[in-house]
């Protein structure tokens, strides 16, 4: 028998317990909510995010405090025996993001999912919170865990909030949607175990740290880390695996596309950038990072182009995912492991600046389409017309988004943009960042054809209702956050390295 | 030849079928049938490792094994989920179908 | 000898595993897989693995083919839409899949000669739990917070099945098949059999702290007996909002839960147990989720509600 190497020994940090809250009390909640059967539902959820958003912060500021990550060992057993949590400063930050916007999501649905008069619960209500609630406990356990099975389960945890939200509607094309997003996401998961598998077979732990420190690159690992890859694509809806996404996003109601595209995407995207920085950093081939970055350079363009041809409104919004997604897969080649450390951490900050900017500018444009369909009845990008004189905000809210989508400045997605455009540059790689602006350029114009046909004249005969003021502020407002984020220099953020060897 | 190898041997072939499976299925159901020899076949693999693992007086080694308990939970959850979602389309469709030219304009 | 029965159970499996993936007709499918099930838990044995094995025969091949039974039973219809593919694709999938099996395959030599395990570790610390079956230790101690987070998945399942159901029928009884003959042999078993199998089932958590079993295997013991008592009419299933029904669904996760944050204040850390009350309170928490996970299987198994009346 092989014996264990001894692994760096995590113990569990001050402030540790956090982590451990921000994954558990979203569950006790849930657990709450089935168990009470529906009395005080919204009360529990907003409670309960409320809470998520204080753990979430705090983590930040301990983060940002001691410039070191924070570390909680499950029932004090250490890997590879038990598990651990840790957060370094992209954890802290994807939690402080999923937070917010899950916030902002459960206010805008806060009325569409009432309890109905006389009764505790409807079906919607029980079935929307518990999702929201579950996703935010997936999600916070996606950040932080580090054993690899131990996210196995969250991942899947994720994926079974996520299904019931993408079919809640009930129509045949949304269940269809909804299925066809099962099996694929299955699937990934299958192929995921798989690499868990083969991994645990050659180094007998599951723990990330512990494995990165005793990797060897051999046939086993790289077969490993391909399985591992591919399951996680899928379920990121990375090109060429893109087609279950749209349809499933679109087909939700408006708070539920928001938080499917700004977020629980981003929940194995965040797991694959995890494995290819922190467990096989040694594996990063150029070439193999230049095949993701391919997928990501042909996601942009493929996604562009079909949202540009759609005719509804959700259905654009949801290929502009597509798209996005595409941009955050240049880190893998732009990041080199021998690269210069400035364009490194350059092109590192812009692909975490792309996935805040987007979860912000994508949730707030979902609201805000949504909102529009209310407005109009409809979500027929040809018949727009009369929204900006109906519901200005609404059309300013989708601007804004669109403004950050695109990457014009001031913007996040203009700082993300221009990092990685930089970074691409300054590292011969003209070809990605020729993808960069035309990617650009292509969203440019899927939003202003949207927003021409918003400023137009309303369509003989139709009737446009009222919307409330207070769902039309929380679209405006996720919107805003992503163009303020254009305030940020345009330098690497040195709170994202914290606790990484980059 | 000894039953580590052999039930590996077994697992991928296992793998491979489901493959083949999923490929030529086009009903969901058959695909979810699919997925589960899918899962069953790596599951095995778990169980080759933690038999090959053997020592200290047990049989096998117990993480690998308790992590497949957890896993067969996990995807029976996908399979109950999978299940309600294809009968609901097949009531409301008339039959259960994830094929594209199906999203038409509704 | 025992190579022999190896080999042989290895090809069954292939062969069994190929003819549910060929077969034509959608319930011969099913009903093949049921059987590879079997033979999967059979397997199971021979790799040393008692409790992967009960929980392949009780979730893997059970209750996952009691739901696939359901379901080809009902779209048995869904012939006319079957894509005619050609030949040559046929050729080609088979051609893929052989190779995906045979790198796989191939990955049994590459592994380090040397095999790893974590079987020490687990039985150095186990005595500190008190807990004799390694397995359970694994899940209860070691890595308590999986088995905590697959709690979660499983309530999630159920309100993703309940996502199912149309409006109107909403907080009516799950729409599982009834054949209500009184007198009718299914009748006799639904009767004569749950007391027995609430025994078994009370037996197997009990003992799965020391020898294979637990509160998984346990409990779909108790939720198979259920699913007879109401498939045969003895006894209506629930209504789903049901506040007894909703207190059982969540009784083994608040436990589980409870404990779990027991350990914040000793001995310290979140899933840890005090010393020398590792064992009742694992005992205490499988009883709980025995009850849980019953109830929870039966109702994944007996689907949406379908409003009060349906046949």
């Amino acid at each position: 028998m092989m014996p264990l190497q001894a692994l760096a020994v995590t113990e569990t940090t001050p402030g540790g317990a956090l982590l451990v809250l921000g994954i558990v009390m979203t569950a006790v909640a849930l657990v709450g909510l089935i168990g009470l059967g529906g009395r005080g539902a919204r009360a529990i959820v907003i409670a309960a995010l409320l809470f998520q958003l204080y753990v979430s912060v705090r983590v930040a500021l301990m983060v940002a405090g001691t410039q070191s990550p924070l570390a909680y060992v499950v029932g004090g057993f250490h890997p590879p025996l038990g598990i651990t949590l840790r957060a370094d400063g992209i954890s802290a930050l994807m939690m402080v993001v999923s937070a917010a916007i899950f916030l902002g999501a459960a206010a805008f649905a806060w009325k569409d999912f009432a309890q109905p008069k006389g009764k505790p619960e409807s079906r919607a209500s029980l079935i929307f919170w518990t999702a929201l609630l579950a996703m935010a406990s997936a999600l916070n356990l996606l950040f932080t865990s580090s054993d690899l099975f131990n996210l196995y389960v969250g991942i899947e945890l994720l994926t079974f909030a996520a299904i019931p939200v993408a079919a809640i509607k009930g129509g045949a094309d949304t269940l269809r949607a909804a299925l066809r997003y099962l099996l694929f996401a299955v699937f990934g998961s299958m192929l995921y175990l798989f690499g868990i598998v083969l991994l645990y077979g050659a180094y007998g732990t599951l723990d990330i740290s512990g494995l990165a420190a005793q990797l060897q690159p051999n046939a086993a690992t790289l077969t490993a880390a391909g399985f591992v890859t591919v399951g996680l694509l899928a379920k990121t809806a990375l090109f060429p695996f893109h087609l279950w996404l749209p349809p499933a996003h679109a087909g939700a109601p408006a708070a539920g596309s928001a938080v499917l595209s700004a977020l629980v995407v981003k929940g194995s995207l965040f797991l694959l950038m995890r494995l290819w920085f922190d467990t096989f950093p040694t594996l990063r081939e150029p070439a193999d990072m230049q095949l993701l970055a391919l997928f990501g350079a042909l996601a942009v363009i493929v996604g562009s182009i079909t949202a540009l041809r759609q005719q509804r409104l959700k259905l654009l919004v949801a290929y502009s995912t597509v798209a996005q997604i595409g941009y955050m897969f240049f880190v893998f080649t732009l990041a080199p492991k021998d690269a210069g450390a400035l364009i490194a951490e350059t092109a590192w900050t812009g692909a975490w600046t792309q996935v805040v900017a987007h979860a912000f500018a994508k949730a707030g444009m979902f609201l805000a389409a949504g909102l529009a369909a209310e407005v109009l009845g409809h979500d027929r990008i040809r018949d727009l017309g009369g929204l900006s004189s109906r519901a200005p905000l609404v059309v300013l809210a989708f601007a804004l988004s669109g403004l950050s989508l695109m990457g014009l400045p001031p913007s996040g997605g203009f700082n993300a943009k221009f990092m990685l455009l930089v970074a691409a540059l300054a590292e011969g790689h003209w070809a990605w960042g020729a993808v960069i602006i035309a990617g650009g350029m292509l969203a440019g114009a899927y939003v202003f054809g949207v927003l021409a046909r918003m400023m137009a004249e309303p369509a003989a005969g139709a009737s446009l209702k009222a919307v409330g003021h207070g769902r039309q502020w929380i679209a405006l407002g996720l919107s805003a956050v992503a163009v303020l984020m254009g305030l940020l220099p345009l330098e690497p953020i040195a709170f994202l390295a914290i606790g990484r060897a980059l | 030849m000894s039953p580590v190898l052999l039930f590996w041997l077994a697992g991928s072939g296992l793998i491979g079928l489901s493959v083949y499976g999923l490929i030529v299925n086009p009903h969901p159901l058959c695909k979810l049938l699919a997925l589960n020899l899918l899962g069953s076949g790596v599951f095995l693999l778990f169980g080759v490792i933690a038999r090959r693992g053997a020592s200290a007086g047990l049989g096998g080694d117990p993480v690998p094994q308790a992590l497949v308990i957890t896993g067969i939970v996990v995807a029976f959850s996908a399979t109950a989920i999978a299940v309600a979602l294809l009968l609901r389309l097949h009531s409301e469709a008339g039959e259960a179908s994830i094929d594209e030219e199906e999203d038409g304009q509704p | 000898m025992e190579t022999a029965f190896d080999i042989v159970l290895a090809l069954l499996l292939l062969g069994v595993g190929g003819w549910s993936v060929i077969a034509r007709n959608m319930m011969t499918a099913v009903i093949v897989f049921i059987a590879y099930g079997l033979l999967l838990s059979l397997a199971w044995v021979r790799l040393h693995a008692i409790d992967v094995s009960l929980t392949e025969a009780a979730i893997g091949s059970g209750a996952t083919g009691l739901l696939m039974v359901i379901a080809a039973h009902k779209v048995a219809g869904d012939t006319k839409r079957v894509v005619q593919l050609s030949r040559g694709f046929h050729a080609l999938a088979a051609v893929f899949a052989a190779l995906v099996a045979i790198g796989i395959a191939a990955l049994a030599f590459v592994l380090p000669g040397e095999p790893v395990s974590l079987a020490a570790p687990v039985l150095a610390r186990l005595p500190e739990s008190g807990l004799g079956n390694p397995v359970a230790g694994v899940l209860f101690v070691f890595r308590s917070f999986d088995t905590l987070l697959e709690k979660v998945v499983l309530l999630l399942a159920l309100t993703g099945v309940w996502a199912l159901a149309r409006d109107e029928d909403w907080g009516g009884v799950p729409g599982l098949r009834l054949f209500p003959e009184r007198h009718s042999v299914l009748g006799l078993l639904a009767r004569t059999l749950p007391p027995i199998g609430f025994v078994f089932a009370i037996y197997m958590t009990w003992a799965g702290a020391d020898v294979p079993g637990g509160a998984f295997q346990g409990g779909t013991v108790l939720a198979a007996m259920w699913i007879l008592v109401m498939v045969a009419g003895v006894r209506k299933a629930p209504r789903v909002s049901s506040p007894l029904l909703r207190l059982a669904i969540v009784t083994g996760p608040v436990v589980f839960l409870l404990i779990g944050f027991l350990g914040f204040l000793t001995p310290g850390a979140f899933l840890a147990y005090p010393e020398g009350f590792a064992k009742p309170l694992i005992v205490a928490m499988e009883i709980a989720l025995t009850l849980s996970i019953a109830v929870i299987l039966g109702l994944l198994i007996a689907g949406p509600p379908k409003g009060e009346d349906a046949p």
